[in-house]
């Protein structure tokens, strides 16, 4: 029996380029399974990305309409498709890097236009492509090829971001979360107006390397360790939550 | 209504402030289009007394430009002023972007949702799309970029005209490729040769440039709007199934899709074969997509370009001139001949591809190139002239428009 979710890829792009123990192909799946359970038409989707490894999700597995774009740029290509074509399905897949540092002025412009599209951060809170290098997204004190002494700056709460700028729908998962994962994609596909989700998805090669953490398995079960639910963060005394992640629906 | 943003409630917004209505829910009142069904939103024929920042821009819906995204940048504003009252008008969309990069993303975005569409700005927003400009290249994508010319470099002044973006239009984005670009030299041309830039876009899938300048840009004229049967106006070529991104004819042009018609369109700014697929390591297919990128504009050169000559038939001086400055130059060429000089004078109407082989046709034994900058076209004519043929530069770097009677004085010496 053939699998559900291969009508929606190029078969012939797989396997995926992504790493062993890298979040992004999870992530691929999951949006999938979010669109097959809407019951969406994929001829009338468009995928638009941007530079990093997170562009490769859509482009070119996604057997839709596929727009790889510039570093940092996708919104600003899916805001003139989606204006132009009001009837496109348009989702934005790219990194932390591509979307909140190099793109970042779209990001929030598009949050306050309220553009009628979803964007989908696969946040690894590092540059993997390029080797491993500090993002807006890493955390304080973690070492990075260009952190050696440990990242000096504040990470951006990326999801504070784009509410502050407007967003109608933001949420946080991870890809060790997947069932929350796969029902806020279908929130966020089915809201009209900017919608934004901020997907924690682990880069062992380049992330944990240079925290001595090499061990996929290690690494995936510590994000499920970091992540807390909105509900238990604020059930719970500030100090025993420091250093981890909430996860859950921010504005819905 | 929404009651939080003041700004909202002021019933005279003209532009489309809520992104998420549909095409066609318009939230104003009658329009030309309306008035005139028959028209598309175009204006309709007769004679119109505008700037060339207005030309270009019904040019633009003339031409069947239905989007438009940019940002303001002096002297340019007015081309996005005027497409954002009238292409609501004729069915289009307008957005101010929040920069120059955004604003050349959305244009190409909506090019591929299927759009005629148009950019306008000035040479430091040039810089800010350069890389863009190098995508819209790499996937073949048909756009207008009008490049309103300002004094430089950086900020520089403003509102003062100059010719200093000639190289870097051509330039501008890294690497080896082509683009076209057309230097107006009338409101009339500002108009028509706008349509023309539309249509050489969509017939080589490559971004064309419209070289204004803030002088011509604010100089009022004349403009004959010509009826809708008197100006011919091109489409994309179209094939169902493609390949969109290649073809084996090593200067061919390969058809387009639009996003939406089921034909699951790989584009990437990726070196890619025929079919969109990433080939990001063969060397034989990035040799391949280069070679068609700068041959398919390279090779019809001779069809591309425009111009026009004015007494060279027996010119043993030839003023080689384009956009304003060639006001001054038909002046000072007219003038010559009075003093008994056999002057002439060839307009490029077309400048990039650059007319090597006409210039090389040039029997002339000195050709003057009077430009508003330090003599960036004088180079190009250099290298194309025969080697007999004595080339001169007259610039002018100060933000003014060239008089006659600087060329004169040189066509004289």
């Amino acid at each position: 029996m053939e699998h559900k979710l291969k009508k929606y890829l190029r078969t012939e792009t797989l396997p995926t380029p992504f790493c062993p123990g890298c979040g992004h192909g999870i992530l691929m799946t999951n949006i999938l399974r979010a669109i097959d359970e809407l019951e969406l038409d994929f001829r009338n989707m468009l995928f638009v990305s941007g530079i990093g490894c997170a562009g490769w999700i859509p482009s070119p597995h996604y057997k839709a309409d596929t727009l790889h774009v510039t570093h940092g740029r996708p919104i600003a290509f899916a805001t003139g498709a989606k204006l132009f074509n009001p009837q496109l399905k348009v989702m934005v897949i790219s990194g932390d890097g591509d979307l909140a540092s190099i793109g970042g002025n779209h990001l929030i412009h598009a949050a306050r236009r309220d553009t009628d599209i979803t964007v989908i951060c696969a946040n690894n809170e590092i540059y993997g492509m390029t080797g491993g290098q500090v993002s807006c997204t890493t955390g304080e004190g973690t070492y990075t090829s260009t952190t050696m002494g440990g990242n000096p700056e504040r990470p951006f709460d990326l999801c504070r971001l784009v509410e502050a700028a407007g967003a109608g729908y933001v949420a946080r998962s991870s890809v060790m979360h997947t069932r929350p994962l796969i029902n806020y994609i279908k929130k966020a596909l089915c809201h009209r107006g900017f919608s934004f989700i901020d997907v924690l998805s682990p880069c062992p090669t380049h992330y944990g390397r240079k925290e001595d953490r090499p061990s996929p398995p290690e690494i995936l079960r510590d994000l499920m360790k970091r992540c807390i639910t909105r509900q238990k963060a604020e059930d719970s005394p500030p100090e025993t939550i420091e250093g981890k992640i909430i996860i859950g629906e921010f504005v819905s | 209504m929404r009651q939080d943003a003041p700004y909202f409630n002021l019933p005279t917004v003209r532009t489309v402030c809520c992104i998420h209505l549909s095409r066609g829910e318009r939230l104003f009142a009658p329009t030309i289009n309306d008035m005139n069904e028959n028209l598309n939103g175009d204006i309709p024929p007769g004679e119109y007394f505008w700037e060339g920042n207005e030309a270009v821009a019904e040019g633009a819906i003339r031409a069947g430009c239905r989007f438009f995204a940019g940002y303001p940048i002096s002297p340019s504003i007015e081309i996005m002023e005027r497409m954002s009252n009238r292409l609501p008008e004729a069915g289009g969309v307008f957005v101010q972007m929040e920069d120059e990069i955004a604003s050349l993303g959305a244009v190409i975005g909506a090019v591929w949702a299927g759009a005629k569409a148009m950019t306008a700005t000035s040479g430091p927003g040039l810089s800010l799309m350069a890389e863009n400009i190098g995508y819209a290249v790499m996937t073949e994508t048909p756009c207008v970029i009008v490049d309103v010319q300002r004094v430089g470099p950086s900020t520089g002044q403003a509102t003062r005209p100059y010719s200093g973006d000639m190289m870097q239009v051509k330039w501008c984005s890294s690497s080896d490729y082509q683009i076209i670009a057309l230097s107006p030299w009338s409101i009339q041309e500002m108009y028509e040769l706008t349509v023309q830039a539309f249509n050489l876009a969509e017939t080589y899938r490559v971004p064309v440039f419209i070289m204004s300048d803030a002088a011509i840009a604010h100089l009022r004229e004349t403009c004959t709007v010509p009826g809708m049967d008197e100006l011919a106006v091109l489409d994309r070529r179209k094939s169902p199934g493609g390949p969109h991104f290649g073809t084996d004819d090593p200067r061919g042009v390969p058809p387009m899709a639009s996003f939406g018609e089921g034909e699951a369109l790989l584009i990437t700014g990726s070196t890619h074969d025929e079919f969109g697929y990433r080939k990001t390591q063969d060397p034989n297919i990035q040799k391949k997509l280069t070679t068609r990128l700068n041959e398919k504009i390279l090779r019809n050169a001779d069809k591309i370009a425009q111009m026009e000559e004015y007494l060279t038939g027996d010119a043993d001086t030839v003023v080689v001139a384009y956009g304003i400055a060639a006001r001054a130059a038909l002046a000072a060429v007219k003038q010559a001949r009075n003093r008994g000089v056999k002057a002439g004078l060839l307009r490029l109407k077309t400048v990039w591809p650059f007319p090597e082989r006409t210039i090389h046709s040039l029997k002339a034994r000195r050709i003057f190139v009077p430009e508003m900058n330090r003599g960036q076209i004088a180079q190009e004519v250099q290298r194309s002239a025969r080697a007999n043929t004595a080339v001169f530069s007259i610039t002018r770097v100060d933000g003014e428009v060239i008089t006659p009677g600087e060329i004169l004085e040189a066509v004289l010496s």
